[in-house]
C-alpha cells in the first residue's frame, strides 16, 4: 500500500493539472504567468518553513539566497565573454562546452556561460556560503540569531546594489532561456507558458516529496527534539548543531534553486529580490501557514503570493504581510493553519460542542 | 593622507557614531526593562525627522522639533499599549516577529503619509556652506549641534536614571521585575515609559540628524541594524560602553570608505556585527558571566 505522503503529492500534482485545465478553458491563460511565479516562491518557503517550524530556527535573510542563485546565474548568462576570447581560461571553458554563443538583444553575439553551468555554480556557491555562515549563525540563539540572519541578508543586498556585475540599482536584464531538457525551456515566452508552469509545479511537488520524507524520519523526529527543547535533545545524544546546519543548507538550496529559475523565468532580476521585506514575506507567509505546517506554508505560498504578484493587495502590498505578521503573532504565536487550529473550527463547523469532546 | 583629510574622516565618523550611539541607547532602554529588542528602534528616527519636515513647514523649527519628539513618543506608548503590553510571558522569537511586523507597518504607513521622497530639515544654524574653522579644518556647524545633542541626551538620561524617581524604578524593573513589582513599582507601566522614552530620544536624534543625512521613509532599517551592531558591541544594555562602541563603529566606517567602494560602506559595519556575534556576544566590553545569565 503506497505511503499517504505519496497520495497527497499525487493529489497536489493533480491539483496543477486541473488548475491549468481550468485557466486554459475559461480563458485565463495568463493567470499561469503568476502561478508559476508563485510556485519557485513557495519552493523557497517550504525550505524555510522546514527551518523555521521544525528546526525552530528564525531566518530573516533568505532572500539574500534566492539572491544569490538569481543574480549568479544570471550575471554568468549574461556577461558577453566574447572580449577574453584569446585568454587561456576561456578557450578551455570553450572547449569542454561550458560556453554557449547567442544573439543579443541588439544583433550582437554574445559568448557566455550555458545555463546549466551557471545554475550548477551557483547552487555549489550558495552551499558554501550557507556552510560558511550557517555554522557559527545557528550557534546564536533568539534576538542574536534574527538580527545575524537579517545581517546577512542586508549584506547581499548591499553587496548586489553596489556591485556594477550585478547591476547595481537596475538589476539584470535580458536573462536567456534556461533549456532544462531539449524541449524543455524555462522561460517567460507566450508560446511555452503551460509547459514552464508545469515545470514549476512539477519541481514544487518533488521538492515537497523530499522535505515531507525528511520530516518523517530519523532527522525530521531529531528536528522536532530541536524545537522543543534544544539542550534536552543534545543531552539525549541528537547531534543538534549538525542537524540544524544541514537543514540551513537544505533551506538555502531551494532559495537558490528557485531563484535561478525564476531569473531565468522572468529574463531578469532586481535588487528587490534580496531585500529584508522580501526576507520578511517569506517570514509572514510561513507563519500563516502554520510554522511546523509544510502543506499549510505551500498553500499559503501559492496563495499569498499569487494575490501579491496579481496586484489584489495594490500599494499595500509590504503593509499587507507587516499585518498578517503582527496579526498573527499576538493572537495565534503558533501559526494559523495548525491541525489544533484546524480540527478546532471543524468542530465549530459540525458543531460538537467541548462537553462532548470532554466526556 | 594629509592630516586635514585624516581630521576630516574623523568628524564624519564621530557625527555618525553619535547617531548609532543614540539608537544603541533606545535599544538598551527597552531592552534593560523588558528584555525584548524592539526591532522598531529605527523607525522612531525616521518618524522623528518627518514630522519635524512637516511640522516645520507651519512653525518655528524649534518647536516643530519640540512636537516631532512628542509625537513619536506618542506612538511609541501606543505602540507598547496596543501591541505588547497585555501579552502573558511572549517568547523571544514571537516578541522578534511582532516587533519587526511593527517596523512594517510603520514604514508602510509614512510612505503614504510622506511619499518616497527624502526629506532634510533646514541646518539649525547657518547653511549648507557654512562651516566653521577649529584648528585649520572646517567642519560643518550641523555636526557639532548633533555632536552636542547626543551628548547633551547621554548625560540627561545618565541623571534621569540616577535622580529622578521614574528612572529609578525603571532599573528596578531593569535589576528584577519582580522584585520591583513586590516592592509597588509598577512594572507594566514601566515598560510604556520605557518605549516612550527610546522613542523620544530616537526621534530627537532623527531630528538633528536630518540636515546632514536626509531622512526617507525607509531609512530605518539600517539605522536599526547599526544601533544594534553598536549595542552589541559595547555589550547588551550598557548604554555609557554603547557612546564608546557606537564612536567606534562610525569612525572604522567612515575610514571603509578609504580603503573599499563607498558603497560597501553599510556592509562593513554589518560584517563588524556578525564578528562580534560569532567571537565575543558579550560585547567589547561586557562580562562574560553576566552575559550568560541574561536572558534573550
Amino acid at each position: 500500500m503506497p505511503d499517504r505522503r505519496f497520495i497527497h503529492i499525487g493529489f497536489f500534482a493533480g491539483a496543477g493539472i486541473i488548475i491549468q485545465l481550468l485557466t486554459y478553458f475559461t480563458g485565463t491563460g495568463y493567470f499561469l504567468t503568476q502561478l508559476t511565479m508563485s510556485s519557485y516562491y513557495a519552493i523557497v518557503i517550504i525550505g524555510l518553513c522546514m527551518l523555521m517550524g521544525y528546526a525552530g530556527q528564525i531566518s530573516i535573510g533568505h532572500a539574500g539566497f534566492f539572491a544569490i542563485g538569481g543574480y549568479l546565474s544570471s550575471a554568468m548568462t549574461t556577461h558577453d565573454l566574447t572580449p577574453f576570447k584569446g585568454s587561456l581560461p576561456v578557450r578551455l571553458l570553450d572547449s569542454i562546452g561550458f560556453l554557449v554563443d547567442r544573439q543579443g538583444l541588439y544583433g550582437e553575439q554574445i559568448l557566455h556561460f550555458q545555463p546549466w553551468v551557471s545554475f550548477i555554480f551557483a547552487v555549489l556557491v550558495t552551499v558554501a556560503i550557507a556552510y560558511l555562515i550557517g555554522g557559527p549563525v545557528l550557534k546564536l540563539k533568539g534576538h542574536y540569531l534574527a538580527m545575524a540572519t537579517l545581517g546577512f541578508g542586508t549584506i547581499i543586498y548591499s553587496i548586489v546594489i553596489g556591485t556594477p556585475v550585478f547591476g547595481e540599482a537596475d538589476g539584470i536584464s535580458d536573462v536567456p532561456a534556461f533549456a532544462l531538457l531539449p524541449g524543455l525551456t524555462v522561460s517567460g515566452k507566450m508560446s511555452v507558458r503551460i509547459e514552464n508552469f508545469y515545470i514549476a509545479w512539477g519541481l514544487m511537488s518533488i521538492c515537497m516529496l523530499l522535505l515531507l520524507n525528511l520530516v518523517n524520519s530519523r532527522v525530521g523526529r531529531a528536528l522536532r527534539s530541536i524545537h522543543s527543547a534544544e539542550d534536552a535533545a543534545n543531552a539525549m545524544g541528537v547531534d543538534t548543531a549538525t542537524y540544524k546546519l544541514r537543514i540551513f543548507v537544505i533551506s538555502a538550496v531551494f532559495a537558490s534553486v528557485a531563484g535561478v529559475l525564476m531569473t531565468h523565468f522572468n529574463g531578469g532580476i532586481g535588487p528587490s529580490e534580496a531585500s529584508i521585506m522580501k526576507s520578511v514575506r517569506y517570514v509572514a507567509i510561513v507563519a500563516v501557514g502554520g510554522m511546523a505546517n509544510l502543506w499549510g506554508a505551500l498553500i499559503m505560498g501559492l496563495v499569498l503570493n499569487f494575490l501579491s504578484l496579481r496586484g489584489y493587495f495594490g500599494s499595500l502590498d509590504d503593509a499587507v504581510f507587516g499585518g498578517i505578521l503582527i496579526v498573527i503573532m499576538l493572537f495565534s504565536p503558533k501559526g494559523l493553519l495548525r491541525k489544533e487550529t484546524l480540527s478546532y473550527m471543524r468542530d465549530i463547523v459540525l458543531q460538537r460542542g467541548s462537553e462532548e469532546d470532554n466526556a | 593622507m594629509g592630516f586635514e583629510l585624516f581630521f576630516q574622516y574623523i568628524v564624519a565618523g564621530v557625527t555618525y557614531g553619535a547617531i548609532y550611539a543614540i539608537v544603541a541607547i533606545g535599544f538598551n532602554i527597552i531592552y534593560n526593562t523588558t528584555g525584548i529588542i524592539n526591532f522598531a528602534q529605527g523607525e522612531f528616527v525616521m518618524l522623528g525627522g518627518m514630522t519635524a519636515f512637516t511640522l516645520n513647514t507651519f512653525m518655528p523649527l524649534p518647536l516643530a522639533i519640540i512636537f516631532a519628539v512628542i509625537i513619536t513618543m506618542i506612538v511609541g506608548a501606543l505602540i507598547e499599549m496596543i501591541f505588547i503590553r497585555w501579552l502573558d510571558n511572549p517568547s523571544v522569537l514571537r516578541m522578534i516577529i511582532i516587533t519587526i511586523g511593527i517596523s512594517i507597518l510603520i514604514r508602510e504607513v509614512a510612505l503614504h503619509v510622506w511619499d518616497e521622497t527624502v526629506r532634510a530639515l533646514p541646518y539649525f544654524t547657518g547653511n549648507e556652506i557654512s562651516s566653521i574653522a577649529i584648528g585649520g579644518v572646517r567642519i560643518s556647524p550641523q555636526v557639532l549641534w548633533v555632536i552636542g545633542v547626543s551628548s547633551v541626551i547621554v548625560v540627561g538620561l545618565h541623571f534621569f536614571f540616577k535622580l529622578t524617581s521614574v528612572g529609578r524604578q525603571m532599573r528596578a524593573c531593569a535589576d528584577n521585575r519582580n522584585a520591583a513589582r513586590l516592592c509597588g513599582v509598577s512594572t507594566r507601566n514601566m515598560v510604556t515609559f520605557s518605549f516612550m522614552l527610546s522613542a523620544g530620544i530616537g526621534a530627537l536624534a532623527g531630528c538633528t540628524v536630518s540636515p546632514i543625512t536626509y531622512v526617507s521613509y525607509n531609512s530605518g532599517t539600517l539605522l536599526a541594524i547599526k544601533g544594534f551592531t553598536v549595542a552589541i558591541l559595547g555589550g547588551l544594555g550598557n548604554s555609557i560602553a554603547a557612546v564608546a562602541a557606537g564612536l567606534i563603529l562610525g569612525i572604522l566606517e567612515s575610514f571603509s570608505i578609504w580603503v573599499m567602494p563607498a558603497a560597501y560602506k553599510d556592509a562593513v559595519s554589518i560584517a563588524i556585527l556578525l564578528l562580534i556575534l560569532f567571537v565575543r556576544p558579550s560585547g567589547l566590553f561586557g562580562s562574560k558571566e553576566r552575559f550568560g545569565l541574561k536572558e534573550f
